[in-house]
């Protein structure tokens, strides 16, 4: 497992090791809630048949984008700390492609981070997916990864808040 | 004068163009805009993507009139997919 609290992988996320690295060296009790969001894949999509997908990322500046979210949630919510990894490569249905662990005093703060750092992940990190299917394969294609659009900031933050 | 560049390509990008990286010359004084149009020439499929795009320079997010220099590497982004 990689050990980088913000960081991709090319192997299976273990949901365990990403809460143990928002908890990181704090000491027991520090925190009261962790709260986690595992994304998998999904075995169909708009009515197809998903035999695996391919993720791609731009790395360098991947790790960046998951700074930049860390920092907007320190922002926000200054007493959680926050753990990002996400996988590249070969996914099969069922496997976990992003887990994020939000750990914080109390759980209000750790649902909202946890959230809101989902909606950014989505909006920004330079990640793509190509759906393998059968009789086919498309690149699915989100938001315009632009990091300083405030209205899909503040969209982020209405989801984790709403 | 002219400033070689890497050029990254990702995704639908890079299966259009069949490269997900290229060394180009630009002109001096040229911005991420000018290496866009220049690729466009080079491969016209790519053309329709400029309204849903995202670059960066060097690994940071980056505007198209932003100016490149030599050994920069300017990196056009589709519309992301992770999570």
């Amino acid at each position: 497992m990689p050990t980088a609290p913000l960081s991709l992988t090319a192997s299976p996320i273990e949901a365990a090791a990403v809460v143990r690295m928002a908890e990181g060296d704090a000491p027991d009790g520090r925190f009261g809630a962790i709260a986690t969001f595992v994304g998998t894949v999904r075995r169909e999509n708009v009515g197809r048949q998903v035999a695996y997908l391919e993720y791609e990322a731009y790395e360098p500046l991947a790790v960046k984008a998951l700074s930049l979210i860390a920092d907007e949630v320190a922002g926000h919510w200054p007493a959680v700390r926050l753990a990002v990894q996400h996988r590249t490569g070969r996914l099969e249905p069922g496997e976990a492609s992003v887990v994020i662990a939000a750990a914080s005093p109390h759980r209000a703060e750790a649902f909202q981070a946890c959230r809101y750092t989902i909606e950014r992940v989505k909006q920004i990190l330079p990640v793509w997916k190509r759906e393998v299917f059968a009789g086919g394969e498309a690149w699915v294609e989100g938001a315009i990864a632009d990091p300083s659009d405030e209205a899909a900031r503040q969209a982020a933050y209405r989801c984790a808040c709403g | 004068m002219r400033v070689r560049i890497t050029i990254r390509l990702f995704a639908r990008l890079r299966d259009l163009v069949g490269s997900g990286r290229l060394i180009r010359d630009m002109p001096t004084g040229a911005s991420v805009e000018t290496v866009w149009q220049a690729l466009v020439q080079e491969f016209p499929a790519i053309a329709a993507s400029r309204a849903s795009l995202a670059a960066a320079v060097n690994a940071e997010y980056a505007r198209f009139e932003t100016r490149i220099a030599d050994g920069d590497e300017v990196a056009f982004l589709p519309p992301v997919s992770g999570g």
